[in-house]
């Protein structure tokens, strides 16, 4: 419509349901980094000394590093000083031992989150580990996992009840070095999920982490470890929520996934961290590395993400097609609105023979948002056989916003099939007109106008939350017609 | 009266197209309105569904006596008038049955009907579907996404069907098919002629109306309506051609 196209400015009206905060006593450690923080925080973990050795190798390494900058990103420099390291809702005792021991603030909150951790009322088929600032509140269903024998719990618990697993895997997919906030979430990280498949089980429920940031001036470090091993299967879904602040939050996550011979993991994650105002203010910066390591014969890594919150998303979910056969997957839809910026995209290594992987990549764009889909297809010479798939689609709303690809393919085997596809459209006038025409309101048409372009990707989310990832794609891109 | 269109003119892109046109159609009747190409004929479909890209510089539209030109494209829809597009678009990853549902309950929600619900709206569909001879397949693809010229002009009156307007306007629907396909889309128009829904049949050929049999028609040419007249004047049309008809109206 010519007379509404004008308008987008003024139609731009992002409303984000997640910015409340709760009230809560917290135990705060003073803004600033060092290596003394860096023992505090192990030691009120009272992590074992791998642990701690680990934490402060990281740290050396991280201060000799310099932030990254070749992101298509406009950015705020970070005060890396003036971040507090560590949060946590003050507890009595040691921990809560069950739910009635849990602060009923903290309850509350995910309630209002829509995840609820009672057990009467808590989602069906679905584990949930809450992440509230640095510290898992609680993890629900975990002994029905148990008698399936797998194992999901925070990442502290980990460390003290399994820490043969984590220290046997933490740091191998992505390693203490691998980069700038990777580095300073190895020295740092406070929480996360962990999550083991023994062989040959098919995990009976769909898991899930649900992270949230509550308290100012902090930032979350979580750390996630899934392992997989031999012919096990897990499907994982993370969320993630935050107050509205006029400051930037920096979230700078790790996520390792393993599969071990004929494992799959299905990694799915829901982003609505707090985009930021229409003009730009607050946020956050969400910059993670995720990476997953296809490390036995025939195994899979899925990753699905719906990217809609964040004013800086910053992240590549990627997959190391180490064994042969293994088969790496990547569907992908981000979200940009007003300010926002994203620079997401994925990076499949073949290393192996036979390996395959495809990548989908939906990327919206409205206001004046910027959005840029960056990826690597990786073939060593010794992957005979390998193929690759990827398509970029991009839809552009209005005028003022910007959509980017940056394919990168090295490929030192001629025995590989590598396919690339990419459109960049519009939503034209005439699917706007012809919805328009068949009674639907405006707002209606751009929203099923919208979740058909994001179709390929929604299909892939576990069923649970396919409908929450529309319903948030409604919400993210309220008034952005053109 | 249904649909009364005073004195109407029409601007695209600063030059007007309609040019002071006349046309009054009764409940229950079928207007066919023929010309050659240019004269405006798929300017008037368009405007009536509410194109805002279309402007009016003059003149009056009443539908159901309420002036049609303050509503919105999608407030036309939900008051019964439907536009069976000349060239429908493509809506990739959005199913048939997905606009067809919304469309459906938008249209209930705006005269107070509750929304119609899942299974029985599926049972309702393929009612429809098996009534225009369409597949059922037709239903889950996306809408007109990777459809032939035929099946997009099937899909458009199979979508009539489904949505029971009050005024249709089929802006050129026979252009393009086949003999078959003509056959099927105006069987489907007259199942669909129950004495109180009415149409306006746009076509550039006679073709259509040797099988949907008009209560009246116009020739447009100018921008205006030139002539009226009942169904044989489709015929003269057919044998004479534009240009004769066009030199006796100036005359």
């Amino acid at each position: 419509m010519a007379s509404k196209q004008t308008d987008v400015k003024d139609l731009v009206d992002r409303k984000y349901r997640h910015g409340f905060i709760t009230d809560i006593d917290a135990d705060t450690v003073p803004p600033g980094l060092d290596e003394s923080v860096i023992r505090l925080i192990s030691g009120k973990k009272r992590e074992p000394r791998f642990m701690l050795d680990w934490r402060l190798k990281a740290f050396e390494h991280w201060l000799t590093m310099r932030e990254p900058n070749w992101a298509k990103l406009k950015l705020e420099p970070i005060d890396y000083q003036s971040i507090s390291y560590y949060s946590a809702p003050k507890r009595p005792t040691d921990g809560p031992k069950s739910l009635d021991e849990v602060d009923p603030k903290l309850l509350e909150t995910y309630d209002k989150l829509g995840i609820p951790l009672h057990e009467r009322a808590r989602l069906a088929g679905v584990a949930v580990d809450a992440v509230f600032d640095s510290v898992s509140v609680t993890t629900t269903f975990k002994e029905k996992l148990a008698d399936a024998g797998v194992i999901f719990c925070s990442f502290s618990e980990a460390v003290l009840e399994h820490p043969e697993l984590v220290e046997r895997y933490l740091g191998t997919v992505v390693p203490q070095r691998d980069n700038y906030f990777a580095a300073l979430n190895s020295a740092v990280f406070s929480d996360g999920s962990f999550v083991y498949v023994p062989k040959g089980v098919r995990c009976p429920m769909e898991l899930s982490t649900y992270f949230r940031i509550n308290a100012a001036n902090t930032g979350q470090f979580e750390r996630t470890l899934v392992i997989a091993d031999e012919g096990s299967h897990v499907s994982y879904l993370e969320g993630c929520t935050a107050p509205q602040r006029d400051e930037n939050q920096l979230h700078a996550a790790v996520v390792e996934l393993i599969a071990e011979k004929d494992a799959e993991i299905k990694y799915s994650t829901v982003q609505n961290w707090y985009p930021g105002d229409e003009e730009g203010r607050g946020g956050i910066y969400n910059f993670v590395t995720k990476r997953g390591d296809c490390r036995g014969d025939r195994s899979k890594i899925s990753w699905t993400q719906v990217e809609a919150g964040s004013a800086i998303t910053w992240k590549y979910p990627s997959c190391v097609l180490r064994g042969n056969d293994s088969v790496g997957e990547f569907y992908s839809v981000a979200v940009t609105n007003n300010h926002q910026q994203a620079d997401t995209g994925t990076k499949m290594v073949h290393i192996g023979k036979n390996t395959k992987s495809t990548i989908i990549s939906k990327g919206i764009s409205a206001g004046r948002a910027q959005n840029a889909y960056r990826g690597l297809v990786k073939i060593f010479p010794t992957a005979d056989n390998s193929r690759n798939y990827t398509q970029c689609d991009s839809l552009l709303m209005g005028n003022q916003c910007g959509a980017h690809t940056f394919p990168y393919m090295e490929i030192k085997n001629p025995n590989a099939i590598v396919e690339h596809e990419a459109t960049t459209s519009k939503i034209s006038e005439d699917q706007l007109f012809y919805c328009l025409q068949r009674g639907l309101t405006e707002e209606d048409a751009v929203n099923m106008i919208v979740n058909g372009f994001c179709k390929e990707v929604f299909r892939e989310l576990p069923m649970e939350f396919a409908v929450e990832a529309q319903n948030l794609m409604n919400v993210s891109l309220e008034g952005a017609v053109g | 009266m249904l649909l009364e269109i005073k004195n109407l003119h029409v601007s695209v892109g600063g030059t007007e197209i309609i040019k002071g046109l006349n046309l009054a159609i009764n409940a229950g009747e079928v207007h066919a309105i023929m010309g050659p190409n240019g004269s405006g004929k798929s300017t008037l479909a368009q405007t009536l569904a509410g194109r805002a890209d279309f402007t009016v510089t003059g003149g009056a539209i009443i539908y159901k006596g309420e002036n049609l030109l303050e509503m919105e494209a999608d407030e036309r829809a939900r008051a019964g008038l439907f536009l069976g597009f000349q060239y429908p678009v493509e809506i990739p990853g959005v199913s048939n049955v997905y606009l067809l549902k919304a469309a459906l309950n938008a249209r209930r929600k705006a005269s107070g009907q509750p929304e119609i619900d899942s299974v029985e709206f599926m049972r309702f569909v393929r009612e429809k579907a098996a009534l225009m001879e369409l597949d059922q397949k037709f239903l889950a693809r996306g809408v007109n996404e990777g459809f032939s010229g035929g099946e997009k002009k099937r899909n458009e009156i199979f979508q009539m069907a489904v949505l029971e307007p009050d005024f249709a306007v089929l802006d050129e629907t026979d252009s393009g098919l086949d003999i078959d396909a003509l056959k099927v889309v105006a069987n489907g128009v007259n199942k669909q002629r129950d004495g109180k829904r009415s149409f306006l049949l746009i076509t550039h050929y006679q073709r259509l109306l040797g099988y949907i049999q008009p209560d009246h028609v116009h020739v447009l040419a100018g921008g205006q309506i030139v002539r009226s007249g009942d169904k044989s004047l489709a015929l003269e049309l057919e044998e004479h051609g534009y240009d004769d008809i066009l030199a006796t109206a100036k005359a």
